[in-house]
């Protein structure tokens, strides 16, 4: 499996570590909304095909990044910087608030 | 300000550094390997918007310009530059005191210098087999069209970082960390001997 890093190119899986799923939204860490907090533990779509994923280039150049992948087929769809905001597979993130 | 006198730096490989030719090389030798033990070695970040700021310092102090793009390098002989992440920079000089040199230009507001002249070992390896040897260990296009001349690249070897400049046409230098030098050199010196190799 191939993941384009927006710096380096295409590079082989084992030099990124994945960091979980992409749709979460943290709470403010001063939220005391238990319903909140147990979503962003807890709760994942689990899709069978396009996903929302945070992997890291850690044998790289470090970079967080935004992924699209499809649990399926491992396609990767997109990527791109964490910090430059983030593309939705499903616009489930940006509903939220 | 008074010279500082430094302690004279030891090489990490010393007691796996054999010079001559080992492997198989009764029909030539097709990779030379060597420790080019630079003075200074450097990283330099700039924060996000402050890139331009900072290869312009670079400019100014060492005399290379960097060219555009992710990954981009250049070298003369003497000093090198390259791109290893977005708006990060490892700069080398063959003599000491390059830190001293940046420490008044890089401002807080514009990034960070850190010298990682004791952190880190220089190898080269050139010759026509070296993308050869190299694509052993780095899971990484060595061809000259896709690493071109004065490029640098971050990447690993079983999970140890690396950052890779290709200093010539079949010829790279490879910064590892200095504690794993010795293993990485030994590995080195043991993926060069099908093809025959030179320690100089």
């Amino acid at each position: 499996m191939l993941i384009t890093c927006p710096y380096c190119g295409p590079r082989d899986v084992i030099e990124f570590t994945y960091q979980g799923d992409g749709n979460r939204e943290r709470p403010q860490p001063a939220s005391q909304d238990l319903d909140a907090w147990n979503a962003y533990v807890y709760d994942r779509l689990n899709p069978a095909g396009d996903h929302n994923e945070i992997w890291q280039h850690s044998g790289g150049c470090r970079a967080h990044l935004r992924v699209v992948r499809n649990t399926i087929t491992h396609e990767i769809l997109s990527t791109a910087f964490a910090r430059g905001g983030h593309k939705s597979a499903d616009n489930r993130a940006e509903g939220r608030s | 300000m008074a010279e500082q006198q430094l302690p004279e730096r030891q090489s990490p490989l010393e007691p796996e550094y054999h010079p001559g030719s080992h492997g198989n090389f009764e029909h030539g030798v097709d990779v030379i390997l060597s420790e080019t033990r630079p003075g200074s070695i450097l990283q330099l970040a700039a924060w996000p918007g402050e890139e331009k700021r900072l290869i312009e310092i670079i400019r100014k102090v060492t005399g290379l310009a960097l060219p555009d793009g992710a990954g981009g390098g250049v070298s003369n002989g003497t000093r090198a530059v390259f791109g290893f992440a977005s708006g990060k920079f490892t700069v080398v000089d063959e003599a000491e005191g390059l830190a001293q040199a940046f420490a008044g230009s890089i401002t807080p507001a514009i990034g960070t210098l850190t010298d990682l002249s004791h952190g880190r070992t220089a190898i080269r390896i050139a010759g026509p087999k070296a993308e050869w040897v190299m694509a052993k260990f780095f899971a990484i296009d060595f061809a000259l069209p896709a690493f071109p001349l004065g490029a640098g690249r971050s990447t690993n070897h079983h999970d140890i970082f690396a950052q890779i400049q290709r200093s010539g046409a079949d010829q790279f230098d490879i910064y590892v960390f200095r504690s794993f030098a010795r293993s990485f050199w030994k590995a080195l010196c043991h993926a060069s001997e099908e093809v025959g190799y030179e320690v100089q």
